[in-house]
């Protein structure tokens, strides 16, 4: 009977997620909302699937992009092909073409880079992931070269009076498919294999002696994550109708591994949080600063030196303290820590601004932030942001350790309310 | 009797250091049977060349009359054989139940299934629940492993190791780093969850030796230097002089 | 027969080259259990720091110069990064490492920007070295395999000769004994750790000035030695040496040969051919040539 509120509360969260997926584009109306929320769907199903290693196998892939990227190529021939006429496959379904075609590399690749585990599956991901982009340069006839294969995602008749022409159309499909796919791929969680995925993980040894052959589960498990990858890779070339070697590349790999991270490994749900953040970052923070990928990079770093459960850990941290009624005595440490952060960060945006704009030849050096304006040349600017970095992280100290203070005195009390 | 394990003149070097040499030995069905030996004698090598964790150098171990040598650890767990460490071994970040049902998934059936909901699986549930109400551990059911007490996690070392139903279990020093009243219950437990099987045990408490076995093999510098039982391993004058012995010294030491 | 011998050369700077990148991701590796994948970053900051050096002083100061900052900033990195993140496991120091590279990757091209900067051969290194049969042979690339082979020389000296050398080298093959023995001071690893990003370092400066110093070099050689490391074997020099010339020389012929193979030829095929060799190596062979321990 004990299962009873929490199955409830399943149904709950699935419902609000589904409504979520429905209604969010309904809530804006620029199509750059949109094309934001389609790249987030596709992005979900991706590090979700990557998470399958990471989070719930223990394999830290270095080369991930190669099975969504391989499966948005054959998904771009099935599509071009679909276009000629040589054969009918209704849009909706061309994302199980790349499914099936990043399960096919999954096993193929799989059964090299499974062999090992650890640092050294790191290592042949990353081998794994350097060949592949290479013979995709090799094989201009199948890959087209650095500029890729395009093609339209209005083939045939409008099916069922969809023609996925206009974006709202792709990004329902999207959205059904992101839905589908979180659903299948909570379902594996839950599953013997899923279950021995982690257990693989924590304990390989242990692993073994209970019956299982830790190689097939990490191979099994990867060949899965291949086919969601896939998937995504599939709707990325629906969305964009072009694909190239950018999907396979290194680039690539890295962003669903720095996706997944930073939303947060240990929690199913993690990946999605931290895949909606990254798309904010690649798309909306690129569209600012040049400098953008340092930005996300030093989060990142940040995220891993102290918050390495991501988004979703921190987030999580807060439910005791928020049941006991005593969130209150955090909020103004809370405050006061952001303030902090947000100085620093301004500081260090000043200082990256500056730098950027003295290397860049031809750049103006004239540069306006929070409505001053000032000059990169002159010292009085890189004075002032140095300051403001200084003042903002010693601030930054400060408010964490009042934060650390009042928090472990609540945990302490949480605990001692414990029988 | 018919025999359960078989060692054949097993072997073992590391590099030039031989640590098992020439090691025979017969333990039959429903037997219990302990290890015993100084320390360094090989008892815990000899474990993982039965259990397939390392190599045989040379010779022939039979589980039930088969040849398992150069099996892999996952081959011989499921051909009947189950272990224990004597360093915790366990899976540090799930909870209890799923520590414990980790040990029931293979033997279950369920294989490496990706298309069953472990949570819809009865036969499953049912034997898990039933290994913790073994263990002691039903309270504890969703406490993650690595937060328990250390005398727990013995137990839950134990419970992983027999949930599968394996016939024959091999356990590693099931009471290493417990204080005495931890021993005894422990050992209450090791009696109770082996009933019917045939369990080999390294240990070296001799109290707990002698009070629960069967018959006694003493291992010495990689040898088996006497078989028998607990009253034909006491009136050894061989295993008095050279372990025995060698534990008074010890003991003289500390 | 001229042409072979100044390939096999050729490949042979190019294999100390990379092994001098291999022997320290290895040390480092080894002793720390870190896969540093920010080494080859190491590598393209030592190239930029050694072209900037070059500029405002000279190229035989930068030689000693670059290094030095390259290794200081590793200590750093060790020290207020690294040692952070080691409680949390070495997968946790895998991901540092691998934002690290992010991170250096970035700062080259908002300081330097994403264009290769001219990073000429000093004139006193400019000119051929000596003649084969017609082909020459230029000093520079006897100077890399002189510099190569001084700093091997000196690592073995270092290794074999002082105390902390024994240490580092006693970690290669025991490492938990090591630990045991109370040698896991965090100075030793901020040391190695800076050792390691140091001798990268060094090999920038000489790879920078014979290659070509831009933003892609270390996402260009990284997963290179990350190949030789695992077809070496991990944790194991002798390895990481047999597969860095290997490798080299593998790399330098293939991109002189037009052979062709069903429209492709050797040239066009040169960057896979390591990876291959990799998964061709991990099929048969799956601890490496020199390997001893498991993944």
């Amino acid at each position: 009977m004990r299962y009873q509120p929490l199955n409830l509360g399943r149904w709950v969260l699935w419902s609000a997620t589904a409504i979520v997926f429905v209604v969010a584009p309904l809530m804006f109306t620029e199509s750059f909302a949109l094309t934001l929320l389609i790249q987030m769907g596709t992005m979900i199903i991706f590090a979700l699937s990557y998470n399958m290693l990471l989070g719930q196998g223990g394999m830290l892939s270095f080369g991930h992009a190669v099975y969504s990227g391989l499966g948005a190529y054959i998904t771009v021939h099935a599509l071009n092909l679909v276009g000629k006429g040589a054969f009918y496959i209704p849009v909706p379904l061309l994302p199980l073409v790349g499914g099936l075609a990043g399960l096919v590399f999954g096993v193929l690749f799989g059964y090299v880079t499974t062999r090992r585990a650890g640092t050294t599956f790191a290592m042949i991901s990353l081998g794994i992931g350097e060949m592949v982009y290479a013979c995709v340069l090799m094989f201009p006839g199948f890959f087209g070269g650095e500029a890729g294969i395009s093609t339209n995602r209005v083939v045939g008749q409008p099916y069922l009076g969809l023609s996925f022409g206009p974006a709202i159309q792709v990004y329902y499909l999207v959205a059904l498919w992101c839905f589908v796919c979180i659903a299948a791929m909570f379902a594996l969680t839950q599953t013997p294999l899923g279950r021995m995925a982690n257990a693989v993980r924590d304990n390989p040894e242990r692993a073994e002696f209970v019956g299982y052959n830790t190689q097939h589960v990490r191979f099994l498990q990867l060949a899965l994550s291949a086919f969601f990858a896939g998937v995504a890779g599939g709707l990325s070339c629906i969305n964009f109708e072009i694909v190239s070697a950018e999907n396979v590349s290194a680039i690539r790999s890295g962003g669903v591994l720095l996706a997944t991270f930073i939303g947060g490994v240990p929690f199913f749900f993690g990946p999605i949080l931290g895949a909606v953040v990254f798309i904010f970052f690649v798309v909306a923070l690129s569209g600012f600063t040049k400098a953008w990928l340092l930005y996300l990079g030093l989060f990142f770093l940040v995220m891993v030196l102290y918050a390495p459960g991501g988004i979703a850990s921190l987030l999580l941290m807060q439910i005791p303290v928020i049941r006991a009624r005593r969130f209150g005595e955090l909020a103004a440490p809370y405050v006061a820590a952001f303030a902090a952060a947000l100085l620093a960060l301004a500081g260090l945006i000043g200082i990256v601004e500056m730098v950027y704009r003295l290397s860049e030849q031809g750049a103006r050096t004239e540069l306006a932030l929070l409505g001053f304006a000032f000059d990169a040349r002159d010292l009085a600017p890189w004075i002032a942001f140095g300051a403001i970095l200084a003042a903002g992280l010693a601030a930054l100290r400060r408010a964490t350790r009042w934060l650390g203070a009042r928090w472990s005195s609540i945990q302490q009390d949480l605990l001692a309310r414990q029988p | 009797m018919r025999q359960v394990i078989e060692l054949r003149d097993v072997h073992k070097s590391f590099g030039t250091t031989k640590i098992i040499h020439g090691v025979n030995l017969a333990i039959g069905a429903g037997e219990r049977h302990a290890i015993i030996g100084p320390n360094g004698a090989g008892k815990s090598t000899l474990y993982n060349l039965i259990s397939g964790r390392f190599p045989l150098s040379a010779g022939q171990v039979l589980l039930n009359g088969e040849d398992i040598t150069g099996l892999k650890p996952h081959e011989i767990n499921r051909r009947g054989l189950s272990r224990s460490f004597q360093v915790t071994n366990i899976f540090h970040n799930l909870s209890v139940y799923e520590n414990i049902r980790c040990g029931v998934l293979w033997s279950a059936g369920c294989g490496y299934s990706f298309w069953h909901r472990v949570g819809g699986l009865a036969e499953v549930r049912r034997r898990a629940e039933q290994t913790m109400e073994r263990i002691g551990l039903a309270r504890r059911r969703d406490v993650l492993a690595g937060t328990l007490t250390y005398a727990e996690q013995r137990a839950l070392e134990i419970g992983i190791t027999i949930a599968g139903g394996a016939s024959v279990v091999l356990l590693d020093e099931p009471t290493a780093g417990m204080s005495r009243t931890e021993t005894a219950q422990a050992i209450e437990l090791v009696r109770q969850v082996t009933e019917g099987k045939t369990l080999v045990m390294v240990e070296h408490d001799m109290g707990v030796v002698f009070g629960l076995a069967d018959r006694i093999s003493v291992l010495v510098y990689g040898e088996v230097i006497a078989t028998g039982t607990p009253e034909e391993i006491r009136a050894n004058p061989a295993v008095q002089e050279a372990y025995l012995g060698a534990l008074h010294k010890e003991t003289a030491h500390a | 027969m001229e042409f072979f011998l100044v390939q096999a050369l050729n490949g042979i700077s190019y294999g100390l080259l990379l092994f001098m990148l291999s022997s320290g991701l290895t040390l480092v590796f080894s002793l720390m259990g870190v896969l540093n994948f920010a080494h080859a970053s190491f590598y393209m900051l030592g190239a930029y720091f050694a072209y900037q050096v070059s500029v405002k002083i000279g190229f035989w100061p930068a030689l000693v110069l670059a290094p030095v900052l390259v290794g200081a900033v590793g200590m750093l990195v060790e020290r207020w990064g690294l040692r952070k993140v080691h409680r949390f496991g070495h997968v946790a120091e895998l991901l540092f490492t691998f934002g690290l590279a992010y991170l250096i990757e970035e700062a080259v091209h908002l300081v330097w920007g994403r264009l290769a900067v001219e990073s000429p051969v000093p004139p006193e290194l400019d000119g051929p070295l000596f003649h084969i049969m017609g082909s020459q042979y230029p000093i520079y690339r006897g100077f890399m395999m002189l510099v190569s082979v001084a700093m091997l020389v000196s690592i073995w000296l270092a290794l074999t000769r002082t105390r902390i050398g024994l240490v580092i080298q006693a970690s290669l093959t025991h490492p938990q004994t090591v630990e045991a023995l109370g040698h896991n001071v965090p100075r030793v690893f901020m040391l190695v750790f800076g050792g390691g990003a140091a001798l990268a370092g060094l090999a920038g400066v000489i790879g920078g000035n014979a290659f070509v110093t831009e933003p892609g070099m270390a996402a260009a050689v990284g997963p290179i030695i990350f190949v030789i490391v695992v077809v070496g074997g991990m944790g194991s020099l002798a390895g990481a040496f047999i597969a860095s010339l290997l490798i080299g020389c593998m790399q330098t012929f293939a991109v002189s040969l037009d052979w062709s193979l069903g429209g492709i030829t050797i040239a066009q095929a040169a960057p896979v051919l390591p990876y291959l060799l990799m998964v061709l190596m991990l099929i048969l062979r799956p601890r490496g040539l020199m390997g001893t321990r498991d993944g």
